[in-house]
This record gives structure tokens, sequence and C-alpha cells, in this order.
């Protein structure tokens, strides 16, 4: 291998002649700036997944009749009192009043009455992911028993904040598990006919095209329409998975038998061939690894598609259903015209998906650039 | 150029039946059958249940025989234009379909175009002024568009409509002309509703077929070819509009190919926020209620017409490119 290093050009500085792959792939990945700033959020909504339960200030289920449609209350970080102006984030306690004739309700704000936030709170206790026994969250009441709505109340007076934090947990991983499932079935396919091309090839070729010509919201909805209503929700969100990776799976099946077709015929496959590899071995040990970078980038594109196609599942009511929340599942409770002219901060969750596609759209299109070794300029 | 055309009609036979037999497969996956189904909805209802016309039914729709036999009696019937019956409406299927499918296809072909009329000059533009504030507008707006789910673009629309407006955006037809008779003025009443689903629904195919043809278009314009174009004393215009733009086409026109069937799609969510009076929202109330042979019929046309629009497009491609239909 020593020989390698003389063929690089000698003008460029030695580390850049030395790094793996890998290392290249991260330097041309942080000079993409909109790229980078996607994958800190990225990461930061992926973390609220994670400890959804510790970023909730409520229970995202616990109902109030009293704050119907609450309005968002702003916080106030700095308390005056006659003690002086200290540190204290709080919000401002509002008062519900019905108009006599149409009994539409109005809350009006009223400055005598502070609701004190604590950070790191301590609350009821919960168990965080379901299984680690915490009593704080990052922000609670001070007082126990009171409320405050920093994204507004539903229609049954649920913390908007809260319910969004859970969903963000069901949208994101459903991004996650589907594109794995994806992914799977993607490679297994996409690389048996770029591999094994002949009839598996014609095949394979002729149902992702079948597939892809199908308008797919309908097809979606058709095969959710015959889960079961009443199954459980844990099996409800894996078939749904299933359903959506049904159809996810051309693209990268695509991609995949694309690379492969073109790596099939260089010179390291021809060479790992006749040193006497067997099959599998030329497969996960010569063409996988210079596969990878490609594959990441086309998952990473991959999982904001199904993030929306989740969303648009769930908004029309035959993807997951409540007591399960996600994103889309929010967002139906918005699909009326009076909910909405009403209560317009029951689009929050609309900006979550819209920032969460934008950003893994930019992650995927810096990978992708960082990924793609002739692409212009160099480290 | 005929001979092309006719390969390419044949070539999507098998895919038609492939689509049908999926959309069977839809209808059959839900646990008992229809005439079981059809039985239960009239006994909840409280009516008598005639023994002799389920046995007509189970007949007709061969319900005792195997899955391909079933299959057969129901494209079979299809071809007859019998769709099968709906249970909820208590109505054949193709009496319920007929209008609804007509707005349908108008909806999709008015959004395809509008796709192109817009996507075609922007891409251009975006290219030949790469980098320009113009561009920069573009991507951004082409960004957002590909982002937002295109529900949560009618919702904001409807909101705006009706909050800072006071008008409702839904429906395809103002009330005084939802039950007239075809005349100048419902046309252009449907013309005037239509504007906003279609801007609604083809924002999202609009934004990428932008960055394809800009991409492309990028790819040629700094050819030599175009340097001798310009060299000879053609006018910018002139140049880029007969050659780059050209060669930029082809694969821009083959991209048609999967933004159809996407707009069928995108169709199906906005269709039913907006309430428009297409098959859509029609086809997820059959869903939701289990009215299987209606759910059926709408999936099976939705994806007949992604494949004509497919057709199509192929052959649109096949006119701008004589590689093609030569191949």
């Amino acid at each position: 291998m020593s020989n390698t290093v003389d063929h690089i050009d000698p003008r460029l500085p030695k580390d850049i002649a030395e790094a793996s792959q890998w290392q290249l792939m991260w330097r041309k990945f942080k000079k993409h700036k909109l790229a980078l700033i996607s994958l800190y959020f990225v990461g930061f909504l992926y973390v609220i997944a994670a400890f959804a339960e510790f970023f909730q200030p409520f229970d995202p289920e616990v109902t109030s009749r009293r704050d119907v449609f609450h309005p968002p209350q702003a916080i106030k970080f700095l308390d005056r009192t006659e003690d002086g102006t200290r540190f204290r984030p709080h919000v401002l306690g509002t008062t519900l009043s019905r108009d006599p004739e149409t009994l539409a309700t109005s809350y009006e704000i009223n400055a005598d009455e502070k609701i004190y936030i604590s950070i790191l709170g301590k609350t009821k206790p919960y168990k965080l992911a379901g299984f680690i026994p915490m009593s704080r969250r990052i922000i609670a009441p001070t007082k126990q028993g009171e409320r405050f709505y920093l994204f507004g109340g539903d229609r049954l007076g649920r913390d908007m904040l809260s319910r969004t934090i859970a969903g963000t947990r069901i949208s994101m991983s459903i991004g996650l598990v589907g594109v794995a499932m994806s992914l799977f079935l993607g490679t297994l396919i996409g690389g048996m006919a770029g591999y094994l091309g002949g009839w598996i090839d014609s095949v394979s070729t002729r149902a992702i095209e079948l597939i892809l010509s199908m308008p797919t919201i309908p097809i979606w909805l058709g095969l959710s329409a015959t889960i079961p209503a009443d199954i459980d929700p844990l099996m409800r969100y894996f078939a749904i998975t299933v359903i959506l990776s049904l159809i996810g799976w051309t693209e990268l099946a695509r991609v995949v038998r694309g690379r492969f077709l073109a790596l099939r015929t260089e010179d390291f496959v021809t060479a790992a061939r006749l040193d006497g590899a067997r099959p599998r071995r030329v497969v996960f040990r010569h063409i996988m690894p210079s596969l990878m970078s490609h594959i990441i980038a086309s998952v990473s594109l991959a999982i904001p598609a199904m993030i929306l196609a989740e969303t648009s599942l769930s908004f029309l009511g035959l993807g997951l259903l409540p007591p399960s929340i996600s994103w889309g599942v929010l967002l139906k409770e918005a699909q009326n015209i009076r909910s909405i002219a009403q209560a317009p901060w029951l689009f929050t969750p609309g900006v979550f998906v819209l920032f969460a596609v934008l950003a893994l759209n930019f992650l995927g299109d810096g990978l992708r650039d960082a990924a793609d070794p002739y692409a212009q300029d160099l480290g | 150029m005929y001979a092309y055309i006719l390969r390419r009609i044949a070539w999507s036979i098998p895919f038609l039946f492939a689509a049908s037999f999926l959309a069977f497969t839809i209808i059959q996956s839900p646990p008992g059958d229809y005439v079981e189904s059809y039985a239960a909805k009239l006994e909840a209802d409280g009516r008598q249940v005639d023994e002799a016309r389920l046995r007509s039914l189970r007949d007709r729709f061969g319900l005792d025989e195997p899955f391909l036999a079933q299959y057969w009696k129901w494209i079979s019937g299809i071809a007859k234009g019998d769709f099968g019956l709906s249970f909820q409406w208590q109505q054949p299927v193709s009496e319920l379909i007929g209008d609804r499918m007509i707005l349908s296809v108008i909806l999709a072909t008015s959004t395809l175009l509008f796709t192109w009329a817009i996507a075609l000059p922007i891409g251009i533009y975006s290219a030949v002024k790469q980098y320009s504030w113009g561009d920069y507008f573009f991507s951004i707006i082409g960004f957002i568009g590909l982002a937002t789910p295109n529900f949560l673009v009618a919702l904001i629309l409807m909101y705006v409509g009706v909050v800072h407006f006071g008008t409702n955006v839904t429906g395809l037809f103002s009330a005084e002309y939802v039950n007239a008779s075809w005349s100048w003025d419902k046309f252009v009443d449907l013309v005037k509703h239509l504007i906003i689903p279609v801007v609604i629904i083809g924002t999202s195919a609009t934004a990428s077929l932008i960055r394809i043809m800009r991409a492309n278009l990028l790819d040629e314009l700094y050819k030599p070819y175009v340097t001798t174009a310009r060299a000879k004393g053609l006018s910018e215009f002139k140049t880029i509009m007969k050659y780059p733009v050209r060669i930029a086409l082809n694969p821009f026109a083959s991209t048609i190919a999967w933004v159809f069937p996407q707009i069928i799609s995108g169709s199906t969510v906005v269709a039913v926020v907006l309430s428009l009076p297409t098959v859509d929202p029609l086809m997820l109330d059959a869903l939701l209620t289990q009215d299987m042979y209606l759910a059926g019929a709408f999936i099976l046309l939705l994806s007949v017409m992604s494949i004509i629009g497919m057709i199509v497009s192929d052959i649109v491609l096949a006119m701008i490119d004589p590689r093609i239909r030569y191949r």
C-alpha cells in the first residue's frame, strides 16, 4: 500500500493525503454551513424525542376542562415585586369569560396572578422512556397542580407543548424505523438486481417501475384501511411503518442497484473475484464499503419523505390513531375551520414538521455532496 | 413514432393488470366478505335481510369461489362497466363515480399543466442567472414548498381566507352552480375555484421540477457548442432557447412520468381538506367505513389514471427526443 501515497498530488497538505474516506467526508460536510446547522437541529430533535417525558412540562394526556383552547402564554423572566426585581420565570394567569349570547369563550390576562415556573422542577413521578423512574422535568410549575400553556391548549385543555414533544418522539422515530425497513428491502432487492443481473434485475426493475407509477397516498390509505381499528397502538405503529416502507424501498433499491451495476465491473471487484472470494465476501467486504456513503445520503433524504407520509396518513385518520400522539394526529385536530379559526396555535406541530423536514433535506443534501468524491473542490 | 406509441401502450397492459390486482387485494383484505358486511349493515339498520337477495349477490361476485376466480369476476365486470355495489350508499359504484372522476381528471391535468408552466421558465431563469437574488428567492420558496405537507398549506390558506378575507376557499363550485347544468358561467366559476387547489397541489412538484430543470440546464450552459452559437452572433435569448434548453428538456420530460402519480397522490389529501367534489373525499370515506368495492374502484381508477399519465409523458418524451422512438 505504501506506493499509493506517491500517486497523490504532492501539493496537497499531508493530512489530506492520509485522511480516511470518512475524515474527508466530514471535512467537506463541515464546509456546508446549512447542512451543519441542520445536523445540530436534527440531533436536537432526536434528543427531545429520546427524552420526551423530561422535556414535557405536563403529561400530554391530562385534560383540563377550564382551559379549553387556552391561548399560548409568554414566559416573563424577570419578576417585579415590591421587594425589587428578581430572575424568576413565570407566566401571567388568565381568567375565563364566556359571552352570554354566543357562548364563545375568551381568556383575559390577569396580571395579578402569576404562575411561577421552576427549572428542573419537581412534578408527579413518571418513567423516562418507560422505565427510568424520575420526578423532575426541565420546566414545571413551581406549585404542583398549576398549569401553563406555552404553546396553548387544545380542545380538551391538554398542553400543546407537551403534546408536540410527545409527537416528536413518534414522528421522528417512524421516519427512522420506516427507513431502516426500506433500507433492508432496498439493499436486498437492489443489491441482488445490480449484482446478479439477468431476470432478477428485469423483474425487480419492472416491479419498482410499477410501484413508482402508482399514486402512493391512495394505496397507503387502502392498505392502512385494512388494519383492524381495535389493534394495540404499538402494533398499529409497526403496521404503518411496514406499509410506508412497502412503497418506500423503491427509491433506495434504485440507488443501490445503480451503484452495484457501476461497481460490479470496477477493477478492485474483478480482482477480488479473481482472487477466489465468494460472492458474499465480494459484496460485503468490497462493494458495500464504497456504497456506504451513498446509502447514508439516500437514507437521510428518505426520512423526511417518511415523516411527511406518516403525517398525511394520520391527518386523514388512517395512519396512527389517538391515543398515539404524532404530529399528524395532532394536526388532525386542526382539520376543521372552526377549531383553527378559534385556536390557530393548533398549527404548531405543522411548524415542527416543516422545520424537521427542511433540516433533514438540507442534511441529506450536505451528506450527498460530501459523499461524492468527484464533486468540485478538494477537501 | 406510431410503432413506438403502440409498443408503449402494449407495455402498460401488464401494469394495468398489476394495478387492478393490487386494488382487488385491498378490497379482499378486511376480515369477512362483502355480503357478510352487507347483511350485518342491513341488520344494524333494523331492516329485513332477504336471504334470496344475499344468495344472488354471493353468486354475482362469486364469493364462495377461490381468490383468482373472484378477481376474474370482478375485473370482467369492470370491463363491462360494473364496479360492484357500494353497500353504504346502496347504489352501483359506477353511478357514484361518474362526475367526481371527471372533476378529478380536470384537477390533475390542470395541476400538471400549471406545474409545467411555472417550473419551466423559473428553472431556466434560475440556471441562466445562477446565484442571483431571483435564483436564491426561488430556491428558498422551492425548499419550503418541498418541506411543507400540502394539506398544511391548504389549512393555512383556509385559515387566512376565513379569518382575514371572510371567504370560503373550499369546494369547486359556488353554491348557486353546484346543481346547475353545465354552462359557460359554471365553467368560469370552476376555473376560479380550481386556482387554489391547483397551486397547493402543484407546489411540491413544481419545486422539484425547478431544481431538476435548473441542474440540467446548468450542465449544458457552459458547453462549447453554446459558446460557438454565441460567437456566431446569435442573440442571447435564441442561443439559450434554441440549444441548451432543448437538450435540458429531455430529462425534464421524463420526470413527468413520476410527477403525475405524485400529483394524484397529493390531490387526495388536499381534496379532503378543501372538500372538493372529486373522487378523493368519497374514497377516504369509503376506506374509513370499509366500503371496499367503492374504495377499490377508486384506487383502481386513480392508479389507471397515473399509468395513463405515464404513457402520455413517455409519448411526449419520444416526441421531443428522437433517440427514444428509434431505440
